[in-house]
């Protein structure tokens, strides 16, 4: 198995950071963003096998930032990171395509285990 | 704008009310104040009709005694005057068609008599009277030889007018009688007088011709106020009159005076012209008055009916009216402390969920990066503090656990999350629910009592909202109840069948009064340190979104009850 290139963009540095530093700790590569717009071209430069999206974001926000990845028809599964629990916004991203939402502040385990699923779902 | 105003006037100055509150005594005050206002603008245009009414018909009903009264009288007088003017006539034309010479025959004087008799009424005798006052011939049933009138005043009177009608006088003959004498006419040779004497039947049968009731009276008086007739209640003839006349009057009229009987009367007065007589008509005021004291009694019950009638149907209307502004003021209030809550709730809920949301997010990275640290503890080599670094880290993720289901249960009492309608069984629900706490019940041993109505009818509802309620509550109710404690449940369906009712009830230690005030208030909480006084307001919400109504009771040492109407058409209230 391949290494799974992770691209988590959220709005709080100091999460993005950690939660990267974790991941890459059980092999995950990830790289981070905290700007929409930079989030999109590096999708566009190199498309990771996973996005972790937080919902709520100054500037572009989550939800628009979904729409703009499905325009790039790369098939990348996206987890939704939202603080506001199961709300009409997780709602609509779970029917723009996002592959599943997890509640802040997140069981990293469940999480972990999440980007697995969408990696395995992908490969299918 | 100005009805307003009028409104606020109208409660201000006229029924005297304190604006605002729901007080007993602003609704006796406003009840009475309506009453008597009302009574006042009724009954004050009624009293002021009857009584207008009264007046105005005791004027008529005066003008219709009046009249009748004074026509009748009038037509009397007319009767006797033409009667005495008739035989006055006839004396006028004896002393024209006859000469001195002639009357002096006894025979001729005789024969006048006699055809006197036959065509007129009344004549007694006759009589020739030279210009010395000496009687000098005489027909009729009496004998006066030379009799002398030179010192009598008709006699005088006659000389000067030239005729004369006397008053009644019985003279020689005893009874009541009226003499008519008239001079001779011839300019040549001395005066002479002829004097017929005529009875007084006459007067009576004119009087009986009125056709007076019994308690009537009609007669005669002269000048002097003496009675020339006989009167049923005021004398007879020749006394003075007991009712005290007006004399020396002219024409007709009515008066209304007290008798000496002391009877209301009415009497009518006609003055004559010649002879000097009155003729009276009295009446008694109560005949007349029959008609007008029936109709004053009517009127007067009328009235009174009218009153009590008005004031009876005030009275109703007013307590009608004034349930019905009590009841309004009572509901409004209700609605507007329900909103109120309502409001409090719903502002709490959006402070509620941006508060969790904001929090989320530092949470997320203090959970993160304990999580970094216990990774980075146990991919790292032991060192002297490592068990204690896991016991720090994993106290720190615990309470991020604990702020997390509290973010959690905010933004769910914000969400009112969207609901799934179906038809449930509401026992069956009873069941998952105890079916959740099956475990605690066991551990504390605690008996659960279902008293679970059969046949319960489905309502349509949202299975989730529903169990939230009941855990909420019965989660309480374990809550309140000590180890081994008994809570019981109950379902039964209201008389009505529209509304499906479930009872909780703990045995234990019961609320106090205060509690009871605020349980439905958001963070209000009993269960210190573990509470987030949400569950109440989360139920009380859901309930009333349903269209339900959730009621407490309370009673010492007996724990508290909730019970929660449902009503069967929950779905339709929702939508």
């Amino acid at each position: 198995m391949s290494e799974i290139n992770v691209l988590i963009v959220d709005d709080e540095e100091e999460l993005v950071s950690t939660l990267a530093e974790r991941l890459s700790l059980r092999d995950i590569r990830a790289q981070t963003a905290t700007d929409g717009e930079v989030a999109l071209k590096m999708i566009e430069k190199e498309p990771p096998d996973v996005v972790l999206l937080d919902v709520m974001m100054p500037g572009l926000g989550g939800l628009e930032i979904m729409k703009r990845i499905n325009a790039m028809d790369l098939n990348i599964p996206v987890i939704l990171l939202t603080g506001y629990g199961s709300t009409e916004q997780s709602n609509e991203g779970m029917n723009l395509g996002a592959y599943d939402y997890v509640l802040k502040p997140c069981d990293f385990g469940g999480l972990v285990a999440k980007i697995h699923e969408a990696v395995q779902s992908k490969q299918k | 704008m100005k009805t307003k105003k009028f409104g606020d006037f109208v409660t201000k100055y006229i029924l005297r009310l304190p604006e605002e509150g729901t007080s007993p005594e602003r609704y006796r005050a406003l009840r009475r104040n309506i009453i008597i206002l009302m009574i006042l603008v009724t009954v004050i245009p009624l009293s002021l009709m009857a009584t207008i009414n009264y007046y105005q018909y005791q004027k008529n009903l005066r003008n219709e005694i009046i009249t009748p009264l004074n026509v009748l009288t009038n037509k009397t007088k007319r009767s006797f005057e033409l009667f005495l003017e008739e035989r006055l006539s006839t004396v006028r034309f004896i002393t024209s068609a006859y000469s001195f010479e002639e009357l002096s025959d006894q025979r001729v004087m005789n024969r006048i008599l006699a055809v006197l008799k036959k065509e007129f009424e009344g004549f007694i005798d006759l009589a020739l009277i030279d210009n010395t006052g000496n009687m000098i011939s005489y027909a009729g049933p009496y004998s006066f030889a030379e009799k002398d009138y030179s010192n009598q005043s008709w006699f005088q009177e006659c000389l000067i007018k030239g005729a004369h009608i006397s008053d009644v006088f019985l003279g020689y003959r005893k009874f009541p009688h009226i003499s008519i004498s008239a001079h001779n006419l011839s300019e040549d040779g001395p005066i002479w007088i002829f004097r017929a004497t005529i009875d007084t039947k006459k007067f009576d049968q004119i009087i009986s011709m009125m056709e007076l009731d019994p308690e009537s009276d009609a007669f005669l008086i002269n000048s002097r106020g003496v009675l020339q007739t006989n009167s049923k209640f005021y004398g007879k003839i020749l006394e003075p009159c007991l009712l005290p006349v007006p004399l020396g009057g002219h024409g007709t009229y009515v008066s209304e005076i007290e008798d000496i009987h002391g009877n209301e009367i009415f009497a009518a007065y006609s003055y004559f012209f010649e002879p000097d007589y009155t003729l009276v008509l009295v009446k008694p005021s109560s005949l007349i008055l029959k008609t007008w004291f029936t109709f004053r009694t009517e009127i007067f019950f009328i009235y009174l009916a009218s009153v009590l009638l008005i004031g009876l149907l005030v009275y109703k209307l007013t307590n009608v009216q004034v349930n019905h502004i009590k009841e309004a003021d009572e509901k409004r209030e209700l609605a507007f402390r329900e909103l109120e809550h309502s409001q409090k709730l719903s502002s709490i809920g959006r402070l509620a969920a941006g508060v969790a949301h904001e929090i989320n997010n530092p949470l997320s990275i203090i959970s993160q990066k304990a999580g970094l640290m216990v990774d980075l503890i146990n991919g790292g080599s032991d060192f002297s503090q490592k068990s204690k670094f896991m016991e720090l880290t994993d106290s720190i993720l615990k309470s991020v656990d604990r702020c997390s289901a509290i973010t959690h249960r905010l933004l769910g009492f914000a969400r009112r999350m969207e609901v799934e309608y179906e038809d449930l069984d509401l026992n069956e629900i009873v069941h998952e629910v105890i079916g959740f706490l099956e475990k605690e019940a066991l551990h504390r041993n605690i008996k659960v009592e279902l008293n679970l109505a059969e046949n319960l009818p489905q309502i349509p509802s949202d299975r989730g909202q529903l169990q939230q309620v009941f855990l909420n509550i019965l989660a309480n109710a374990f809550a309140a109840v000590d180890d081994g404690g008994l809570i019981s449940v109950k379902t039964w369906c209201d008389v009505d069948s529209k509304t499906v009712c479930i009872s909780i009830q703990d045995f234990g230690r019961g609320m106090t009064e205060e509690e009871l005030g605020h349980i439905f208030e958001p963070f209000f909480t009993t269960k210190k340190g573990y509470g987030t006084g949400l569950g109440l307001p989360i139920t009380y919400g859901i309930i009333k979104k349903m269209g339900g109504k959730i009621k407490v009771e309370r009673k010492k040492g007996e724990g508290s009850t909730f019970i929660i109407y449902l009503p069967k058409n929950t779905q339709k209230i929702m939508e």
